[in-house]
């Protein structure tokens, strides 16, 4: 293979720019140089730069439209935070703990994945948005009914369709806890995720997702994506090739769901609504289909940006869609291109990448 | 009295080309298709009905026919595109009755598409690699980890896909997005991403349209020497008479989803019921 490729080159600017970031972000903060609501940020950060690089893996590289990666996300979350408390006293450390609870997290959004996209792979388009949609809400209310506790049996699970079942109905020896309590969710738990760990999971996403494509299984995803009918020709598996990714995208929402929760104290699953899947949805339109570098900037700035504008009070929101619509414009519209080619010279290769 | 259509399940029956036109060196060797009686039905409307055709093993055959006749429809049963409600379709010998595309492909029919459809977003070796998918032999788990395997079968595939790129002198653009290639350059990389199947049955669906006189003299070389040189057979559908008549040992004629007439372009020229399909009825 020939190095002087220029997408590896492109794939190598992103890891050195991710760790570039983290170090100036790092330092700044150890300095004491941001702000408290900042540093609060970090992680969220990640978990959802993580998400936009998932998702992207579906929406830009497989080409299907998902709406309901938030499920995943809830899966993961809970998963994960299920598994660091119930080892926090078998397990001490809690860097090992954080990283049982991602893979735990990314295993159960991965089987997730498989349930879900059984059925959804055999839709096309719309069809197949709307039905993810559905599925992130089934997700969301599923956990809802969800009441799970430890002691030292090990792990106590109830199932709360009927709404008459409560804590108590667990029947936890002495000493043990609860970890979810239906729809107040998870309480009490232990913030653990760390800003570093963050990173590391960033640049093991992209390690997946970027070798993913550069390979032959990432080849067929591709092909799937630009040409279903002459894929087939060629005699590419469509349901294989359309499950790996898809479980592949799930697992990695599930590895950043696992982060998310790990990093409040209390957790609900409502916050894994459909306006979460959106969000992470915009990031990565935003940030270019199949563009792993534009969905991290864009995941990153317009997870600050909400916070950077509480200075406008109400009107931030109405900052946030203006901001962007005139980013939309500035790279889609051929006029407004030009123009920023025109006011920033050197720029004009940066334009074309995200073309 | 009509062939008894062989069901799934029997056992694969020996071949008997009753009434083939397979070249003569061909004998004695196995046709790589026989389509025997294939026919299907959209709907009410029959669309292709009681095709049978033999390709011999290193022939050049052409499929003519007015427009709308059913040509490509056939491209698409051969190809299990369709699944044709009637007829036996043998690949080398091999029913393909219960097979899809995917397993028709690893059979060895490969084809190419009467409006261009490549990998667009991706870069033209990549379209040659994916051609290349069902020989290149590593899983998921090698690629993300960039086991040893991977860069061996990478290199494999490099090498492969420049090798086959230089047969219409294309490697220089291996590294362009397919879609940004010039028209002809799109249909010749269509071509070698059904070559890197490594096919023994290639399926040309109009492969000159839209190319000038002296294009469509360098693809009239271009096939022979793909045949020569790969020892494939070529089925093509072709508007162009000269190409037709120039490199098809056997030619098949279809009207209104029907074979009207099979030989060499000698017979085909001479045929009335063909001038009458193409030129209509002389009224006297």
């Amino acid at each position: 293979m020939k190095t002087n490729n220029p997408s590896r080159l492109k794939d190598f600017l992103t890891f050195a720019g991710v760790i570039l970031a983290f170090l100036v972000v790092y330092i700044m903060r150890s300095r004491g140089m941001l702000t408290r609501s900042l540093s609060g940020q970090l992680v969220p950060i990640c978990a959802y730069v993580v998400m936009a690089i998932s998702l992207n893996l579906t929406v830009g590289v497989l080409g299907e439209l998902s709406l309901g990666h938030a499920g995943f996300m809830s899966v993961g979350a809970f998963s994960g935070v299920v598994a660091a408390m119930s080892l926090a006293s078998v397990i001490p450390s809690p860097v090992l703990r954080l990283v049982i609870a991602m893979v735990v997290g990314a295993i159960f959004a991965a089987i997730t994945g498989v349930i879900v996209g059984v059925p959804v792979l055999r839709l096309q388009g719309d069809y197949l948005a709307i039905v993810t949609l559905a599925f992130g809400e089934i997700i969301k209310d599923l956990i809802n009914c969800l009441i799970v506790g430890v002691d030292g049996n090990g792990l106590h699970i109830l199932f709360n369709a009927t709404g008459s079942r409560s804590v108590s109905d667990l029947h936890l020896m002495e000493g043990g806890k609860v970890i979810i309590k239906g729809a107040q969710g998870a309480t009490g738990v232990k913030a653990i995720a760390t800003f570093p760990a963050g990173v590391v999971l960033i640049l093991l996403a992209l390690v997946i997702v970027l070798n993913l494509m550069h390979s032959r299984s990432g080849r067929a995803i591709m092909a799937l994506r630009d040409n279903r009918i002459a894929a087939e020709s060629v005699g590419i598996n469509v349901t294989k090739y359309k499950m790996m990714a898809f479980v592949t995208s799930a697992a990695l929402a599930g590895a950043a769901g696992a982060l998310y929760g790990l990093n409040f104290s209390t957790i609900v699953s409502s916050k894994f609504n459909f306006n979460t899947s959106i969000t992470v949805l915009v990031f990565v339109v935003l940030g270019g289909l199949g563009n792993m570098t534009g969905s991290i900037i864009a995941a990153a700035v317009l997870t600050i940006l909400p916070e950077a504008l509480r200075g406008f009070d109400k009107y931030r929101m109405l900052a946030y869609a203006i901001v962007l619509i005139v980013v939309m414009l500035g790279t889609n519209n051929p006029q407004a291109k030009a123009l920023v080619g025109k006011l920033i010279p050197h720029k004009k290769k940066g334009a074309e990448e995200g073309a | 009295m009509p062939k008894k259509i062989r069901s799934v399940n029997e056992s694969p029956l020996v071949p008997v080309p009753t009434d083939s036109y397979i070249p003569k060196r061909d004998l004695g060797k196995l046709p790589v298709l026989e389509a025997r009686h294939i026919g299907i039905d959209f709907g009410g409307l029959r669309a292709v009905d009681d095709f049978t055709l033999t390709v011999g093993s290193t022939e050049i055959t052409g499929l003519i026919g007015p427009n709308g006749a059913g040509k490509t429809t056939i491209f698409n049963m051969l190809t299990k595109v369709y699944q044709p409600t009637r007829g036996t379709i043998l690949i080398n010998g091999k029913d393909t009755g219960p097979m899809d595309t995917v397993q028709v492909s690893k059979l060895g029919v490969a084809r190419t598409f009467q409006n261009i459809r490549l990998f667009n977003e991706q870069s033209v070796e990549d379209n040659v690699k994916l051609g290349m998918h069902n020989q290149i032999n590593y899983g998921m788990f090698s690629g993300i980890m960039r086991l040893p395997n991977y860069w061996r079968q990478e290199k494999i595939a490099h090498e492969r896909a420049m090798e086959l790129l230089s047969i219409f002198n294309m490697q220089d653009m291996a590294h362009m997005k397919a879609g940004s290639l010039p028209y002809g350059a799109q249909r010749r990389l269509e071509i070698i991403r059904a070559l890197g199947t490594n096919p023994c049955l290639l399926l040309l669906d109009e492969p000159a349209a839209g190319m000038n006189p002296s294009e469509t003299a360098e693809l009239m070389e271009n096939i022979i020497k793909i045949r020569d040189t790969f020892q494939i057979a070529i089925l093509l559908i072709e508007h162009d008479m000269n190409l037709v008549m120039g490199i098809c040992e056997g030619i098949a004629v279809l009207n209104f989803g029907k074979l009207i007439a099979k030989g060499t372009a000698e017979d085909i020229q001479n045929d009335p019921v063909v001038i009458e399909a193409y030129l209509g009825k002389k009224e006297d």
